[in-house]
């Protein structure tokens, strides 16, 4: 599959080549979704899997090695460089054709932060993202926009806050039958209401 | 000829044939009825893990070094190592606690143990009327004989059997060299 | 749709928000004035395979507005692996789809073989295609004895399907030791060899399986009532099945040539000959009875393999202790009983996987459900949801 032609025809999309995917800024994704749905070239018709990652903010130290020439002498000098990975969610999506069979295409659509996640939906362009973005919305909070059926999907109607999120600390008294393990026993006591005396 | 309600009747065909011959012909009743006749048990059948011991209970393989605690997927398994007077840790554990109701039965801790000392069971009318530990082993309940375990497994039974044999007979054989060439050296000194 | 605020700033506002039913019932009674029944066929339903829930919208008996519930068995299976081992998962996979176990299994390890460059060798791919296409058979036969139990066939045919079952269950008890929660296959091929006598045993299994198929087939495929009840019932179109990223026999049996096996070969299926049956309605009686010929079809696959297969190591020389692997991720696909089964393992280099998903075919095949069921009778969305094969296992992970 010759890819070239993505990067003429929108300028913004990017390459990442250990993940051998492509990041799609949120602005355009309907519209790369729905050339690369159509095109004859690519003809994805089928988007298998769309799933959510949640990336938190982390630094690295990259040592770079750089040799100069002074004095006629090779000199190797070693700078510590910090690259600071700011902390997003992004949705993954494999895209597939069954007409071609052709296989995974990869593209990834990053939210602005992990506190505004407006993303636009693709729901509209593949029908098969209907539940899974669900998902991903009741799992990881990221809000689809356009998305025709926004709610959650395993957990519970009510149930507050984000389970697979990396920072998701879990409630104290979800245990109410005693169990050996007694550390979850004497967490869960501290909520039952008081006897009254 | 093909009328309606052929298919139907095709099938009861084969509904009265099974039957019918099922009392004539064995595969066609294979109804076992248990409690009173039970199948055996295919050698790999696993249940849940007990400890090997080799000749006495206070020779169990164990050496309490916690892999099987860690790789446990359910972390079912809860292990202390058991300390002399003097505080040293000796290799034995003192508390080895499997709970039979988180236990998943996925044989990870007899592929990790390094000393062939938890192996499978094949024990499975284990219910209890006890809700809160009548499923959480210790360690001497766990513990059964290796001629057992033999019995249990039969082929894989008998050569880590004669393996782990082999290894106490050259441990045996070592230390007894050691005891003479202790024994003998005394004597010179006693001399002078 | 929800709304979204312009003023992202506390998470707590997001958390906060109410959630919308989704579905708000516009008019209460159809076109003549009559009242809407609105029902919930409930988790606890011997006919919906598990704890699923459909809230149903009915105009007499006719189906307006069906919407699928499901989150009972949700055991956040995914968020398990991010704290276990790499092999400490491996048991948990057993426990996704409960009737496949070793598909599963062979799924997961296909994911981090592709991130950790491992290499199986030849006897082990050889075992996987067994014990993948005795997976399908044991599937494929409770789909057509669980679909006529829904019928109302009151469990007939369900047991004799069992019996075949149970069969290849005792194979699979005799090399991995349990009967449904396998935990087979390990990162570099199988983590035991076969018992003596093994190959036999499958090959007198596979020998009087068409023997079985024909009882079967005479007793349920003529049979008028099962014919009339599913014949035009829950048409799925080629298109909408595609745009709806469905797999499996399902889109099979709408039109579409889309097998894993033959389109995108993993392990060693290139070498097996054998066909791809698709129907050409797309209606419930296609979808089970692309099974009953898909059964056939393994069973070429099976012989052949029980003859070709080669002695030699069963797995490759992996520790699976403390398993690591590079940065990077990895997304595999099988064809499994149920349609495409795909793990995408995001590795961090750590002892675990940073990010671990499943891509269910049963989740994904049932986004379509109301569709399907739209302008049938309550009765035919039982039938509908039961051609659809679903596992609630699989579906809520």
């Amino acid at each position: 599959m010759n890819t070239d032609y993505l990067f003429v025809k929108f300028p913004t999309l990017t390459y990442e080549r250990p993940t051998n995917s492509f990041v799609i800024p949120p602005e355009i994704a309907l519209e790369v979704a729905r050339y690369l749905k159509d095109d004859p070239m690519f003809r994805m018709d089928m988007c298998t899997n769309c799933t959510a990652v949640d990336w938190l903010p982390t630094t690295n130290i990259v040592k770079r090695k750089t040799i100069e020439i002074i004095d006629g002498k090779q000199v190797e000098s070693v700078e510590e460089i910090i690259v600071d990975k700011p902390a997003y969610l992004e949705t993954v999506y494999h895209l597939v054709s069954v007409e071609k069979k052709k296989g995974p295409l990869i593209i990834r659509v990053r939210t602005k932060d992990r506190i505004d996640t407006r993303v636009p939906s693709l729901t509209p362009v593949w029908r098969g993202c209907e539940f899974q973005e669900r998902e991903a919305y009741d799992l990881y909070g990221i809000m689809y926009e356009g998305h025709p059926d926004l709610r959650r999907i395993l957990m519970w109607e009510g149930f507050q806050d984000y389970p697979m999120r990396k920072d998701y600390v879990e409630p104290d008294d979800y245990e109410y039958e005693p169990t050996p393990h007694d550390e979850v026993l004497t967490k869960a006591k501290k909520h039952y209401p008081v006897k009254p005396v | 000829m093909n009328f309606p309600g052929l298919g139907i009747i095709r099938g009861m065909a084969v509904t009265a044939e099974n039957f019918l011959r099922s009392f004539s012909r064995a595969d066609r009743l294979f109804t076992t009825e248990y409690p009173e006749e039970r199948i055996a048990l295919q050698e790999n059948y696993r249940n849940f893990p007990f400890l090997v011991y080799d000749d006495a209970p206070e020779n169990m393989r164990c050496v309490a070094c916690k892999i099987c605690e860690k790789e446990c997927p359910p972390q079912c398994i809860s292990i202390e190592e058991d300390r002399d007077e003097k505080g040293k840790v000796i290799r034995r554990p003192k508390v080895f606690d499997i709970d039979y109701s988180v236990c998943m039965g996925c044989q990870i801790c007899v592929e990790v143990c390094p000393f062939d000392a938890i192996k499978m069971d094949h024990e499975y009318e284990l219910s209890t009327d006890n809700r809160f530990d009548g499923l959480l082993f210790h360690r001497d309940e766990l513990l059964k004989p290796a001629d057992q375990y033999e019995k249990m497994h039969p082929t894989e039974g008998a050569i880590v059997n004669a393996k782990i044999r082999e290894q106490i007979e050259k441990k045996k054989k070592a230390e007894a060299a050691k005891a003479a060439a202790a024994a003998q050296k005394p004597a010179p000194v006693a001399e002078k | 749709m929800i709304a979204p605020k312009d003023n992202f700033n506390d998470l707590d506002l997001l958390a906060e928000r109410p959630e919308p039913r989704g579905y708000e019932i516009i008019n209460k009674e159809n076109s003549e004035g009559q009242e809407l029944l609105e029902i919930s066929l409930g988790p606890q339903h011997p006919s919906t395979h598990g704890v699923f829930r459909m809230d149903v919208v009915l105009d007499g008996e006719t189906v307006i507005k069906l919407k699928p519930i499901f989150g009972y068995l949700h055991r956040n299976h995914e968020k398990i692996a991010e704290h276990t081992s790499y092999i400490g998962t491996m048991p948990y996979t057993d426990r996704l789809d409960y009737f496949c176990s070793m598909t599963n299994n062979w799924g997961y390890a296909l994911a981090v073989e592709q991130l950790a460059d491992i290499k199986v060798p030849e006897r082990a791919e050889y075992i996987r295609v067994i014990m993948a296409e005795l997976t399908r058979l044991i599937n494929h036969t409770c789909l057509a004895g669980f679909l006529l139990n829904d019928l109302g066939a009151w469990g007939s045919p369900l047991l004799y399907a069992f019996r075949e079952r149970e069969k290849i269950i005792d194979l699979f008890e005799s090399v991995s030791g349990a009967r449904l929660m396998c935990n087979y296959f390990r990162f570099g091929g199988a983590r035991c060899d076969l018992p003596d006598g093994w190959l036999r045993q499958a090959n007198k299994i596979v020998d009087t399986f068409p023997k079985f198929l024909d009882e079967f087939e005479k007793l349920i495929t003529g049979n008028e009532i099962l014919r009339s009840r599913t014949e035009n019932i829950g048409i799925l179109s080629a298109e909408l099945a595609v745009n709806a990223s469905i797999t499996g026999p399902m889109l099979r049996a709408s039109g579409v040539d889309y097998d894993l096996r033959k389109a995108q070969p993993y392990g060693i299926y290139g070498r097996f000959d054998f066909r791809v049956p698709m129907g050409t309605v797309g209606d419930c009686y296609d979808r089970y009875y692309v099974r009953i010929l898909e059964m056939r079809e393994s069973l070429k696959i099976l012989r052949k393999a029980l003859k070709d297969i080669p002695d030699g190591p069963v797995c490759a020389d992996v520790k699976i202790r403390s398993f690591k692997t590079r940065p990077g991720e990895a997304y595999s696909r099988i064809e499994g009983p149920k349609g495409e089964l795909g793990f995408y393992v995001i590795s961090d280099g750590s002892p675990s996987p940073y990010r671990y998903r499943v891509r269910p075919p049963s989740f994904i095949n049932l986004t379509i459900l109301e569709d399907m069921c739209l302008g049938h009778k309550l009765a035919d969305a039982v039938v509908i949801l039961g051609s659809i094969d679903i596992v609630l296992g699989e579906v809520d992970r």
